[in-house]
């Protein structure tokens, strides 16, 4: 193995890189205004949801109840007649409709306790489980309170003090914006790597290399490192000018531990890249297995839904990715603030997983190349 | 050698007229204003070195390239009016450069005929008739079913030449279209263009060649240097200009004097006999197998030191894989290849650094520029540090690279990248030099420089040069050369003896002898066998030779077009079952990652206690949170520092202070307080663990209450009712799976359609586009309709996999969701398509595509956020992308038990998308080069 081979050889891919205004431009674009946009779109969890009230009632307590509901969680509630509620629903207009039934103020003072019917769009998960939470504590709040003018109610005596640690206003686009320099690292040391090594097969390049002093371990490891380069250069930029910088996210951790973390994982998936190339004969081929490996890579790993909500084989078996531990690397660190005590095994992880990325994809290289 | 010289030249009209023709890509001027008329109805030869402009020229006048400055006349039309071109392109044919570069390899012989015959919209019973002539008459007949990719150089042509003359065009132009094929094949290619032109001698043919033999043999010549036209004529009137007796030197005289100057005919010394009989090359009953396929046949031979030897045979021959298997590129089956004694071992670096290889195809990087690929080279070969600038300075000398050191290769002319691909064989100064075809597409100046580098190369420094041609005049130069056909050698012998023996001293009639007999022997041992030629049925004479095909062509839109792109997209897909297979049972695998993996069903979640109290108030409280399905409990905390940890590694969602005297406090009825963390880097699924603890703090409060104060004391208030619609066990699948259908049914279309059209621009058969009558629209809506099907296809197969495997039930109307699938599908297609009309690379359109599709299908278009509540660009996004209506209508579809009335406003937007991206798309693809 020659070091100044594998340094040339990788000099020459970023020069090749370098020549490709469409991919830099992609590149640029995958890390700073994709990131940006896409951070600056979450809205928080419940965001002006759509709410319609039917108020048969029409009493102080109802429209106390009607008035309780405002931005930014709700919308401003919108009257309609009990006729509407269901065509609004099927039409995915409201995601709520909230009924408070005829006489309601009457039987709450005469101690009948009178139902009201919270109707949900069930489709529309994350909102219909955190929403009707929010309704059912506003109405409760709204009508315990017009009741405790009436009646000495206790208040309750145990207080359970709430806080959310690490992103204290829980802050969506903060996290949005980690999980997608994530994801760009992750798509683009697949694409880059796999496709200069398809483009030089499809150019003849490789042939040419091969006839020289050269070994498939050179012309290999030259890509990883190149390529790796190139995304780790570009995250670290997106960290610090987009993340930190327009989008102003508190980043809790250590950034170099962070980037040190990502060249590991970088290590892993330009391997996967190789490997997919050697898989995937022409451009059209490689695109697809790309997808096919990336989707569910992205969609598991734990960064978009919590891994412990998944069924347990899936958890198991992406432990053998690299995104898992990466993902839980990356939130560790940059959102709380964990070192090296702490992420140690997800270090160790990457570099096992490398390792046998890495061997696995120089022998269906070196198979590939003969 | 004048039978193509019959028709008199001279007409009054002639079939192109050039005006003051000029064209530049960016800084290089590759013609300057050109004027020149060309006769019709006669073979006009275009001459010249490479990188003149030849290509550049024949490309403007066939309509494939854009006109900058000047007038272009063909057939008496201003080819700068799209309608004109409309109504002449028809009428002209185009072959371009590069074996079948405008064939589709997977295609066999009598389906890429097929397509073009429809791309000029002739109907069926017309195409069989045209076709049978054409294969007959090519001698292609035996290989109907065989895939273009698999012929053979001359073959290629010749299938070329058919597809281009299925329309009876009146104006053929051949971009070199005998480069690079055996002597033979080329005989026989211009005996058919002879037999053409008998049947139908009012047609004009352009042919532009490096043959000179070849010219001199052409009616009229266009002698062309550096984008300008240096003289015209008939080649006797040329030569008699110049007062030589071959082109070849007639060309190099008509050249202005600086070109010409260092310029002298290579003589090679002859090789002192016996000094250094050392051999360098040694191939032992060489024997290499693809398959069931013999390559290369039994082949031996021995090279001396310094000995300059020559390959010739047809294409496919074997002459390149002999070559690779010398250069350890390829693995013998059988018998061995030896370097200066030593079997070739492709693990021995010492060898490779020996012998330098120049492949067939240009395969220096061309994202470098010429003094790059020399130093990168000369690193990889591991020449000293500080010997290499001296070394590239050298080479650049040598070569004569000095002008193009900082240019990029492809903006070089053939022939000096053929140099430059030399000079990089040659840096480390190897003391074996395996060429193959180094001089393909090179002109005669270029070509004689080579070869004096080579003589020097041989004769001076001792160097084995070992080099395949099809040229003559180089084989003559050969010291021994080797006949190669079918994989095996003919003859392996000096030029002067094999040409005495056979040819009466032409080594060409001798190479076309022995060719012949081995081919005759192969008919003579096959002739058992029913020949493949009487197969073919007896083909009435053409009858159709006088119908004008192009006269139906002028409608704006014509299916036969259309369907002929359809066609031809559908049968490569068939041809390469990986990328179907890939489409197919890719989305159905991320089907079931995704709509396993998107889940916000909230369960498990880990949850620790800090229990400083430890009494069984505490431990009641804990428990009951355990208890629920949506908590798990982990070890207890043991101190602030355990929980810190603990909850900076995400182990813990959730983590509970229980204070001192809790339990006393709560019996006492007096206030106190829990303290609970909640992990906010995931802020929703805080959001919901913040409910969930709220709620069952509540509830125990509630029970407490209950047990203190006897049973029913405390009825709530009120209730509040909550019904979950559509979704009633609020299963995350139901939600997720039909909303995943949509994201699948995009990205997976929309790539490969974007690829079908970029994948022929990087592989150059969009020309057909270009110089066909075919349509922008006939040509995206063609191309699109096999990539529809497939993902209907896909549409229904993960539709039935939501409802029987993942068990989400369907309570809407299947015609509705079905028609927004189909209209959605063509969007995605579309998008596909409008995103490659303005990217090049396949790299490019893969990358844009995967970005384009993927963050807004799953972050703008409700599959999680609903659209309504996104903010900023995202919501804008959200309201016009199509994946945002069809999720509406799957959801409403599968869970709603909604049909066509209640949909009414997301198909529309569907229906309405479908123009605006077609429209757009058809804007922006472009029907010339520019």
């Amino acid at each position: 193995m020659q070091v100044s081979n594998i340094v040339q050889l990788g000099l020459k891919e970023l020069r090749g890189l370098s020549r490709d205004p469409a991919l830099l431009v992609l590149i640029v674009y995958a890390f700073t205004l994709s990131i940006y946009t896409s951070s600056r779109a979450q809205p928080e969890t419940l965001n002006r949801a759509a709410l319609a009230i039917v108020d048969e009632d029409n009493s102080p307590v109802s429209t106390r109840i009607i008035t309780a509901f405002n931005p930014p969680y709700f919308s401003i509630p919108r009257l309609v007649s009990q006729a509407d509620v269901m065509e609004r629903l099927d039409a995915g207009l409201d995601i709520f409709a909230l009924n408070i039934p005829p006489n309601f103020q009457r039987d709450l003072l005469a101690g009948r306790s009178p139902t009201i019917q919270l109707n949900v769009d069930a489709t529309r998960m994350s909102q219909a489980f955190t929403g009707s939470g929010y309704i059912q504590s506003i109405t409760t709040g709204e009508v315990t309170e017009f009741l405790s003018r009436y009646r000495s109610g206790a208040a309750p005596p145990i207080d359970l003090a709430l806080r959310a640690r690490f992103n204290p206003e829980l802050n969506k686009s903060w996290f949005s914006s980690i999980n997608n320099i994530i994801s760009s690292v992750t798509m683009l040391s697949i694409i880059l790597t796999g496709a200069a090594l398809i483009r030089e097969r499809e150019h003849g390049t490789i042939e040419h290399l091969l006839v020289m002093p050269v070994t498939p371990f050179e012309i290999m490891a030259s890509k990883i490192w190149s390529m790796g380069l190139v995304v780790l250069v570009a995250s670290a930029v997106a960290l610090i000018l987009v993340v930190q910088g327009l989008l102003a996210v508190k980043i809790a951790g250590s950034i170099p531990l962070f980037l040190f973390g990502a060249a590991l994982y970088l290590f892993a998936m330009t391997s996967l890249g190789v490997f997919l190339a050697t898989v995937g004969g022409s451009m059209p081929q490689f695109g697809l297995l790309m997808m096919l490996i990336l989707m569910p890579l992205q969609m598991l790993s734990g960064a978009t839904t919590p891994r412990e909500s998944m069924p347990e084989i899936i958890q198991n078996i992406m432990l053998a990715a690299p995104n898992t531990h990466f993902v839980i690397l990356a939130q560790a660190i940059l959102f709380r603030g964990a070192g090296l005590g702490v992420i140690w095994p997800q270090l160790a992880a990457l570099i096992a997983i490398g390792a046998v990325l890495f061997s696995f994809s120089l022998w269906r290289f070196r198979r590939f190349v003969r | 050698m004048s039978e193509l010289s019959q028709a008199a030249p001279v007409r009054p009209e002639p079939v192109v007229r050039l005006d003051a023709v000029s064209l530049s890509y960016g800084s290089t001027r590759a013609l300057d204003s050109i004027m020149l008329d060309i006769p019709s109805a006669c073979v006009v030869g275009l001459i010249g070195p490479d990188g003149v402009g030849k290509s550049s020229l024949l490309s403007l006048v066939a309509g494939a390239r854009e006109i900058q400055a000047g007038q272009v006349h063909v057939l008496g039309d201003d080819m700068a009016d799209a309608a004109h071109r409309r109504r002449t392109c028809p009428r002209i044919a185009y072959m371009p450069q590069g074996l079948g570069k405008n064939l589709y390899p997977t295609l066999s012989v009598f389906e890429n005929v097929d397509f073009f015959g429809r791309l000029f919209g002739q109907d069926r019973h017309e195409r069989e008739q045209r076709i049978a002539v054409l294969l007959r008459d090519t001698g292609l007949s035996p290989f109907v079913d065989r895939p273009a990719g698999k012929l053979s150089g001359g073959m290629k042509q010749k299938l070329g030449l058919c597809c281009a003359l299925i329309h009876d065009p009146d104006l053929l132009i051949l971009d070199e279209p005998t480069t690079g094929v055996d002597p033979l094949s080329r005989r026989q290619f211009w005996q058919l263009i002879e037999n053409i032109r008998e049947s139908r001698p009012r047609m004009s043919v352009i042919v532009a060649t490096a043959y000179m033999e070849e010219a001199a043999r052409f009616a009229w010549l266009v002698a062309m240097d550096d984008g300008r036209v240096l003289a015209t004529g008939t080649p006797s009137g040329l030569l008699r200009r110049t007062d030589t007796d071959n082109l070849d030197a007639a060309f190099i005289k008509l050249l202005p004097e600086e070109r010409r100057r260092g310029h002298k005919e290579v003589l090679i010394p002859p090789r002192g006999t016996g000094l250094d009989e050392e051999i360098a090359i040694e191939a032992n009953h060489l024997t290499v197998k693809f398959g069931d396929f013999t390559a290369v046949d039994d082949v031996s031979f021995r090279i001396s030191r310094g000995e300059i030897f020559g390959f010739l045979g047809s294409n496919g021959c074997g002459k390149t894989t002999t070559m690779k298997v010398l250069t350890g590129l390829l693995p013998a089956s059988a018998g061995e290849a030896r370097l200066f004694g030593h079997e070739v071992d492709p693990r021995d670096m010492n060898v490779r650094a020996r012998v330098g290889y120049m492949s067939q195809a240009f395969s220096l990087y061309s994202e470098l520029t010429v003094r790059q690929n020399l130093e990168l080279h000369a690193r990889l070969f591991r020449l000293p540090a500080d010997t290499i600038a001296g070394r590239v300075q050298e080479m650049v000398t040598r070569f004569d690279l000095a002008a193009a050191i900082d240019a990029l290769p492809d903006a070089l002319p053939l022939g000096v990248r053929q140099r430059l691909s030399l000079a990089v064989a040659m840096i480390h100064a190897p003391d074996i030099l395996i060429l193959d075809e180094p001089t393909s597409g090179v002109d005669p100046i270029a070509r004689d420089r080579l070869w004096q580098i080579l003589s020097d190369l041989s004769r001076k420094d001792g160097v084995t040069i070992f080099v395949s041609t099809h040229f003559m005049n180089e084989a003559e130069r050969c010291d021994r050369i080797s006949l190669m056909h079918a994989g095996k050698v003919l003859i392996s012998d000096t030029p002067e003896r094999i040409a005495a023996e056979r040819g009466n001293g032409n080594l060409e009639q001798a190479f076309v002898a022995y060719l012949q007999d081995a081919i005759d022997r192969a008919a003579t041992a096959t002739a058992a066998a029913p020949s493949a030629q009487a197969t073919v049925p007896e083909v009435p004479p053409p009858a159709v030779e006088e119908r004008r095909s192009s006269g139906r062509l002028l409608g704006a839109f014509n299916p036969r077009r259309m369907f002929a792109y359809t066609q031809r997209e559908a049968l490569e897909l068939q041809r390469d079952p990986i990328r179907a297979t890939l489409a197919i049972v890719g989305s159905l695998i991320l089907m079931f990652v995704m709509g396993y993996g998107i889940n916000t069903d909230v369960e498990n979640l880990a949850f620790a206690v800090l229990d400083h109290d430890e009494t069984t108030i505490s431990r009641d409280y804990a428990l009951q949170i355990s208890g629920s399905r949506f908590f798990t409990e982990h070890a207890p905390i043991t101190s602030y520092d355990d929980l810190d940890r603990r909850m900076r590694s995400g182990e813990l969602s959730l983590a509970l202070e229980l204070p001192p005297g809790f339990g006393r406090d709560v019996a006492r009825g007096s206030n106190t307080q829990i303290g609970a963390w909640i992990d906010g880097s995931n802020p929703s699924r805080a959001e919901t663990v913040r409910g969930y603890a709220q709620a069952m703090h509540t509830t125990w409060l509630a029970q407490r209450a209950r047990e203190l104060s006897g049973t029913g004391a405390t009825t709530a208030a009120f209730r509040v009712e909550v019904r979950f619609l559509y979704n009633p066990d609020v299963k995350s699948i139901v939600a997720m799976a039909p909303a995943v259908i949509p994201i699948l049914l995009l990205m997976i279309p929309a790539i490969l359609a974007a690829l079908s059209v970029v994948r022929e621009k990087e592989l150059g058969s969009i020309i057909n586009f270009y110089v066909t009558p075919v349509t922008r629209l006939e040509f995206l809506l063609g191309k699109q309709i096999p990539y529809v099907a497939l993902a209907m296809l896909n549409f229904f197969l993960l539709t039935a996999f939501a409802v029987f495997v993942f068990r989400v039930p369907f309570t809407g109307s299947f015609p509705a969701f079905t028609a927004g699938a189909c209209l959605y599908v063509i969007i995605s297609t579309a998008m596909g398509l409008l995103i490659s009309s303005f990217l090049n690379s396949q790299i490019a359109a893969i990358f844009a595509t995967a970005l384009l599709t993927m963050i807004p299908a799953t972050q703008y278009s409700g599959l999680v956020d609903s659209v309504s509540s996104l903010q900023g660009v995202g919501a804008i996004v959200g309201r016009i992308y199509p994946t945002a209506h069809f999720i509406t209508i799957t959801r409403g579809t599968f869970s709603k038990g909604l049909g066509f009335e209640d949909l009414t406003a997301p198909l529309l937007a569907l229906i309405v998308t479908v123009p605006v991206l077609l429209g757009l798309g058809t804007l922006l693809l472009r029907k010339q080069a520019n």
